[in-house]
């Protein structure tokens, strides 16, 4: 049977960290899917590819915070992806994205996203990393900690 | 080389109709569950939702919503055990509300999220989109997940597939 659904690598984290990477991806698989679950502290978890801090990354979103009307913005030429936003230490955000094509050299970079945080809001995200550069690298970064207990785990995608 | 994304069990409602879709037991082989479901019921609507419950739990539920009905602004509500909108009896014939559920960490010792992504459709002016961040404030491992139509039975066709997914 081929497999067309693998774990590349998986981290849980035993300590609040500021970080999370995997390195080195391999071209072997067509997509790629990250799954993320645990608490952040208050702020942002951003991620780059390619350890590329240059000004190429753009995004729009769409979202909800349980009340109201939904609401929607985005972010351009900005030096890091904006993956989500925790607005209490502790919260639970559960975000799974897809990285479509990812080891081509041809096109830039898409991401489709999701996020969800019970206790704060919902959305879906879409982002551009502007480089024709396969992805070979992933970095996560809380703002300021990743908490102790959670997980992130990257999958890859054979198309055949 | 493991599978890391497996089918535990699929259930297609027959020509009776069905109370409830269940999938009972749960073992704790995986990591993530992945549930897939295309319902509808025979309800005299256009649509309806779909309710869940996990381990026969039909409480400390509780979430957030963000959803469309193809016009206006979407609207962003608070969810307890909503888990996505079906078709009804009156939508147009043979279509169905699709809906993907995500459990992450189904069978850890923490409290369980999960994410839904869900559509319903019909020939007419009025259709829904919706995602939504649900959390069941419970430990316990999940062994049990049951859908349930708010208002009627599912239909014959209604189908949900189940799917295990291994980080090792």
């Amino acid at each position: 049977m081929t497999v067309t659904y693998e774990a590349i690598a998986s981290h849980t984290l035993v300590s609040d960290q500021t970080q999370v990477t995997f390195n080195p991806i391999a071209s072997t698989w067509t997509d790629l899917v990250l799954v993320k679950t645990g608490g952040q502290s208050s702020g942002n978890m951003t991620m780059r590819f390619n350890s590329d801090s240059g000004t190429n990354y753009s995004g729009t979103q769409v979202f909800g915070t349980g009340s109201g009307s939904g609401s929607s913005d985005r972010y351009s030429s900005q030096g890091t992806m904006y993956i989500n936003y925790s607005n209490a230490t502790g919260n639970s955000v559960t975000t799974i994205m897809n990285i479509m094509n990812y080891a081509n050299t041809t096109t830039n970079k898409t991401v489709l996203l999701r996020n969800n945080d019970s206790a704060f809001y919902v959305g879906a995200y879409v982002h551009l990393w502007r480089s024709t550069a396969a992805i070979t690298r992933i970095d996560l970064f809380g703002s300021p900690n990743l908490l102790s207990g959670s997980t992130f785990t990257l999958y890859g995608i054979k198309a055949e | 080389m493991a599978t890391t994304f497996e089918k535990i069990a699929t259930a297609t409602v027959g020509s009776g109709g069905a109370a409830y879709i269940e999938f009972t037991p749960i073992a704790g082989d995986w990591t993530d569950l992945a549930l897939y479901v295309s319902t509808r019921t025979t309800a005299s609507a256009v649509g309806g939702n779909d309710i869940i419950s996990l381990n026969g739990s039909s409480s400390s539920f509780s979430g957030r919503r963000i959803y469309g009905a193809g016009s206006g602004t979407p609207a962003s509500d608070t969810i307890t055990t909503w888990a996505g909108f079906n078709d009804a009896n009156n939508a147009t014939a043979s279509t169905f509300g699709n809906s993907s559920i995500y459990f992450p960490n189904y069978a850890g010792s923490t409290n369980k999220s999960y994410s839904i992504d869900t559509v319903s459709e019909t020939n007419g002016t009025t259709t829904y989109m919706g995602l939504a961040a649900g959390l069941w404030s419970n430990t316990a491992a999940i062994t049990t997940i049951r859908l349930t139509p708010d208002s009627g039975n599912y239909a014959q066709y209604s189908t949900a597939t189940l799917y295990g997914i291994k980080k090792a």
